[in-house]
């Protein structure tokens, strides 16, 4: 079998972001990254600009709309950053930290501080909800105006403009980050105990996914909503969810196997290809539909690990940062 | 070397000291006067969201003490999931900080604090687990160990105790509660404090749960060093209160049992001894620790564990001048002390 490329390494530009890498997201067209040490860098081609946005302070979490990124830190700011660096304060939860933040493209976002969950419509109204307890994710259901969160023995889902007490999924224990399929027919979780829950909304059917040797930071949906691709062990983990019963009964594909584990994965916007970023900063393509594989970064004796991925919308080049402050972009040959 | 990357990495963890003691005893003394020291250091502070005294520090964080079980099957195997959280945010400041201070409320159980170190391999590859400082005061502790678990529990857990607020007692009040401290835990070091005054080096820096430091087991009141300024000491006075606190209060549910045996173990019966009495007996044993000889071994075995977590590994080789025997330590609620004499016998070599 010929592979047009082998090597996507000749196609990477790389750019010193200096701090450890929180997120990358592409705004438009434009790659920016919230780094730990407050600031956010928007990095044109030819021009790099940083914006001090929480200055003294770190970046804990990271969402973006495609229009705007939002940071939240430990000074408690919401602060949205758009490409031409204008900042904006969404909001100031005084002497708290920011432990989760997500956004979706109808401008809408929410964050957790605490047991303090808020929401924030279109319109600009914020709602806030007490968690049972500290919600360490936070996601948009994709129909209606909810609100999945993850906190210790399950994951309520919240309509923040309903007076009515949300609904649980329970399952005992921690829950760290939570996503749902672009259907909305599920809602899966992280567990501190290295494996992923998951309910089907419509009966809060129960599914375990374990067998991870570390825990699972990162995780992307594909395009068509059938595979959940996830960090945690030594290949990617992707979980068939076409069926019925999602990923019930069926085993998970293993894609990009390596002595190393992934870190960070992101499927591109419209195939199924997938970025897998791994703990020693290499990046590996993976096609889905036969397996082959293109190196996009490789590194030599290096621990510096992947802690940031993503595509652009139109599946034309991705963004990366390390923990040791590197970042890079990735473009694909058209 | 081995052991020496091990030492650089061992290094770079960032130490964390956790603070406990009963509501009032001078914690947050204690924690004050840790930050306003001359010592050049920089402290990220974690402390309970309601702590009422103000706390001069730029990194100050505040926890909820959110404690849950994990799925693991082992029912005490519980964790401080704020503080997986926390140290996970921290570590996005690294390089600003030398270390990290926790500062528990009142009645929270220290070990769910200290099995955090060890269950969770994200905040052990960050952060090690320096000591467990308990500050205990000298008026009321003794009233406390009778109605309050908790302080109990913080006395039994310690590597370190602070006997704060010797001021207020007489010296055969001093001696009373010294001596059911020691009832408790004969092995921390124990410090007559006044306002929480201590050398720095006296709670930082103890290494305590590092298998490297593991150098004797010896209950600390039979050493010489003794911070007694109580220059009324009189020992021929009161025979309650002779050998300096070796009296044994029979009502005391927390104790000590101490193993010493002038042998060697075989390990193919001591491993699955150890792991199976503190599966089965985790929940009532606090902390153990030990230093053992194995049948053929030159090396020192060492272990220490909190409830049913263990932690074990050969450490340096046997001197010459060094007898080769055993020691070991269990500290916990209604031991079951014949069983874990017996059991252990079995493991003889």
């Amino acid at each position: 079998m010929t592979t047009p490329t082998s090597s996507l390494t000749d196609r990477l530009t790389p750019i010193a972001a200096g701090a450890h890498v929180i997120a990358a997201h592409f705004l438009g067209r434009t790659p920016v990254f919230a780094l730990a040490d407050g600031t956010v860098l928007i990095s044109e081609p030819g021009s790099e600009t940083r914006i001090a946005a929480h200055p003294e302070a770190s970046v804990l979490c990271a969402a973006s709309n495609g229009t705007s990124l939002f940071t939240g830190g430990d000074d408690g700011k919401i602060i949205a950053t758009s490409a031409t660096g204008v900042t904006t304060e969404i909001a100031h939860e005084k002497g708290r930290w920011i432990d989760a933040i997500t956004a979706r493209a109808d401008g809408a976002i929410a964050w957790a501080a605490g047991k303090a969950v808020s929401a924030r419509d279109t319109k600009g109204d914020v709602k806030t909800w007490t968690a049972p307890s500290t919600p360490r994710g936070l996601v948009f259901m994709p129909k209606g105006y909810r609100i999945a969160a993850s906190h210790y023995n399950g994951v309520s889902l919240w309509f923040p403009n309903a007076a009515a007490a949300p609904d649980v999924l329970d399952w005992k224990g921690s829950h760290l980050d939570v996503t749902t399929s672009p259907d909305g027919r599920f809602v899966v979780s992280s567990m501190q105990e290295n494996s992923l829950h998951g309910w089907r909304v419509a009966d809060k059917a129960d599914m375990r996914m374990t067998g991870y040797p570390a825990k699972i930071r990162s995780w992307s949906w594909s395009h068509d909503g059938n595979w959940l691709a996830t960090s945690g062990a030594e290949a990617s983990v992707i979980w068939p969810f076409q069926a019925k019963g999602g990923p019930m009964g069926q085993s998970p594909r293993e894609c990009g196997v390596r002595e190393c584990k992934v870190s960070q994965v992101a499927f591109h916007p419209k195939a199924l290809i997938l970025a897998i970023g791994y703990e020693d900063g290499w990046i590996i393509l993976v096609r889905l539909t036969d397996g082959s594989e293109i190196l996009a970064r490789s590194t030599q004796d290096s621990k510096d690990a992947i802690t940031a991925l993503n595509w652009d919308a139109a599946g034309r080049q991705f963004a990366f940062g390390t923990q040791d402050g590197q970042a890079g972009v990735v473009t694909l040959p058209v | 070397m081995s052991e020496h990357n091990e030492k650089s990495e061992h290094n770079e963890k960032i130490p964390v000291t956790v603070l406990t003691g009963y509501l009032g005893a001078g914690k947050t003394t204690l924690l004050n006067r840790i930050l306003t020291e001359p010592h050049g250091k920089k402290f990220a502070v974690i402390v309970n969201e309601f702590g009422e005294i103000g706390i001069d520090n730029d990194l100050v964080v505040g926890a909820d003490e959110e404690v849950f079980e994990m799925n693991n099957g082992c029912i005490c195997c519980t964790v401080r999931g704020d503080l997986i959280r926390i140290i996970e945010g921290l570590m996005k400041r690294k390089g600003k900080f030398d270390a990290i201070i926790v500062e528990t409320t009142g009645l929270a159980d220290p070990a769910p604090v200290a099995q955090t170190f060890f269950v969770d391999a994200d905040v052990g590859n960050a952060a090690r687990l320096d000591a467990v400082v308990t500050v205990a005061d000298a008026k009321w502790l003794s009233a406390r160990l009778k109605d309050a678990p908790e302080a109990k529990n913080q006395i039994a857990f310690a590597d370190v105790i602070l006997l704060n607020k010797t001021d207020l007692v007489s010296a055969a009040e001093l001696r009373e509660v010294e001596a059911r401290i020691r009832a408790i835990n004969p092995y921390a070091k124990l410090h007559k404090t006044v306002n929480c005054a201590v050398p720095l080096d006296a709670v930082l820096g103890k290494n305590a749960f590092d298998l490297e430091r593991i150098l004797e087991i010896e209950p600390e009141f039979l050493n010489a060093e003794d911070h007694d300024h109580d220059h009324h000491h009189d020992h021929g006075h009161d025979h309650d209160h002779h050998h300096h606190g070796l009296k044994h209060y029979h009502d005391e549910d927390m104790q000590s049992v101490a193993i010493k045996f002038d042998g060697e173990v075989n390990p193919e019966k001591f491993m699955p001894w150890i792991n199976d009495l503190t599966q089965a007996e985790g929940p009532s044993i606090l902390r153990c620790k030990g230093i053992l000889a194995f049948k053929d071994e030159p090396k020192r075995f060492v272990f220490q564990g909190v409830h049913m977590i263990l932690d074990g590994d050969l450490q340096r080789d046997w001197r010459a001048d060094e007898k080769r025997d055993c020691k070991l330590v269990f500290i916990g609620r209604d031991l079951k002390e014949d069983l874990i004499r017996e059991g252990f016998k079995k493991c003889a070599a």
